[in-house]
């Protein structure tokens, strides 16, 4: 089996799946290495984003403003135009990780923002009457608070990203889409179908651990449902 | 940043203009595309929107469908399509509008959801019939956020319909793919700024038209406050 693996197929072969094990694991960790760094590289940065959109009113509006443009840049000509911008070459995954990473920081730290807001202000006070600092504040109090719906937020980002990672194929850059663009080229329908399930799975997976790692970190959550807007948008898909 | 310079010059190239491939042409191929499917989506998605909000009923059933199709790669979508009923605008067109729905459904069904419930009493108490609740208290009250979802959705269109080429269903995409092909980048980056430019327009109109359809008498109502604050802080202070 690693032996299989050290040589990985550079293309699908007849037409079942289980045929292709080693060449679709290949893809699988090429995409969960494009997908996942976006996906806390967004999260970590949202957190003083999101603070920041949340501490003064005109900060609100102008950061809201800039990540709601952001959000409207279409991804595959966001993947023709970065490499421009910062000297890549076209098929570099490197473009991938930045734009996804842009498109995780455009959802994630308007969420940050309604997490830091949906906490009572009472509560804080409280804090502050308690001698907490407001460093020890944000970090023991309020983001404790908003964690469910930084989980929310975190949730639809994950699940965005990895869907999105495919679309880079069709510049060429290797991920599960490459299933598509082959299974297109070569008339394999069992390929494409096999690229979409294990992409729907593995985002639903993420989805679900997300959702585990919500009821550990917040244990006393744990009787509320997790608050998923029906209104948090699809990243776009191209 | 000089490869820029070209795409813009490249648009603004008279020679690429006029003809089956003219960026006149592949533009309003774009907007075809991309206006066809919203409406598809919207004479779908709205009825049912209206119908699950008014009755409150099968609201499980949008959060699944938007999660789903969130999960959903369109890529895949298209492609798989493409080969069942050939390459060319049919299967994009089917993709993008499953693409659409969930979005412009979530839009219609929060926005009658929106509404207060006492507001419905209301109108109840006034006599009004169900249809008439649902015609001249739910409609212009829920149309914001109809015109949100239907926002979301033009983005998500617009911004995915540059896939449709790839199966030649056409678009704006077509320069980014035959730009590839022929290792022309001017190209490449003529036909992304381009589309870039449709979706922040769209985002713009919608947006506008957002604030346009809120009822006067809600935006009269409507406080202004960004920040919570606590009632306490001005009693500590005494003001």
């Amino acid at each position: 089996m690693l032996l299989d693996l050290a040589r990985e197929p550079t293309s699908w072969s007849g037409i079942s799946p289980l045929e292709n094990v080693p060449y679709i694991l290949g893809l699988l960790g090429t995409h969960l290495a494009t997908a996942l760094p976006p996906i806390v590289l967004s999260f970590l940065i949202s957190l003083p984003l999101g603070w920041l959109a949340n501490r003064y009113r005109w900060s609100r509006g102008a950061l809201l403003t800039v990540v709601g443009i952001l959000y409207a840049i279409p991804s595959v000509p966001l993947f023709v135009v970065l490499p421009v911008l910062i000297g890549t070459g076209l098929q570099d995954p490197i473009n991938v990780v930045i734009a996804l990473t842009l498109y995780g920081i455009a959802l994630m730290v308007r969420s940050t923002a309604d997490g830091l807001e949906s906490v009572d202000p009472d509560i804080r006070q409280a804090a502050t009457g308690m001698g907490f600092s407001s460093r020890g504040r944000f970090w023991r109090v309020e983001l404790p608070l908003a964690g469910p719906v930084l989980i929310a937020g975190l949730r639809v980002v994950a699940v965005s990203t990895i869907s999105l990672t495919t679309v880079g194929a069709v510049l060429g850059i290797k991920s599960l889409g490459r299933l598509f663009t082959e299974g297109i080229q070569r008339n394999i329908p069992t390929e494409i179908w096999t690229g979409i399930l294990l992409t729907i799975v593995v985002a639903l997976l993420f989805d679900v651990l997300i959702v585990l790692l919500g009821r550990v970190l917040l244990p006393w959550n744990r009787s509320s449902k997790p608050a998923i807007s029906i209104m948090a948008p699809k990243l776009a898909d191209a | 940043m000089n490869l820029f310079i070209d795409g813009l010059l490249w648009i603004f190239d008279p020679a690429h203009y006029g003809g089956t491939n003219g960026i006149n042409t592949r533009t309003l191929e774009h907007l075809g595309i991309s206006g066809a499917v919203l409406l598809i989506a919207i004479v779908i998605a709205v009825p049912l929107g209206y119908l699950i909000g008014h009755t409150g009923r099968g609201r499980g059933f949008i959060i699944a469908l938007s999660g789903g199709v969130r999960a959903l790669p369109t890529l895949g979508l298209i492609a798989v399509l493409g080969l069942s009923i050939g390459i060319g605008l049919d299967a994009p067109l089917i993709a993008l509008v499953i693409l659409a729905i969930p979005s412009v459904l979530a839009g219609a069904y929060s926005g009658f959801e929106a509404v207060d419930r006492r507001t419905i009493d209301a109108a109840r108490a006034m006599g009004m019939t169900e249809w008439q609740i649902v015609r001249r208290v739910e409609i212009p009250l829920g149309l914001p956020l109809l015109i949100g979802g239907v926002r979301s959705a033009a983005l998500q269109v617009i911004a995915t319909a540059t896939l449709a080429d790839y199966i030649g269903g056409g678009g704006l995409g077509h320069y980014i793919f035959a730009g590839q092909q022929t290792g022309d980048y001017p190209q490449m980056l003529a036909g992304s700024i381009l589309v870039v430019a449709l979706a922040l327009i769209s985002e713009g109109l919608f947006g506008l038209l957002q604030r346009l359809v809120v009822p006067a008498g809600v935006s009269a109502g409507r406080p202004r406050n960004v920040r919570e604050r606590s009632v306490r802080a001005s009693a500590a202070v005494g003001s």
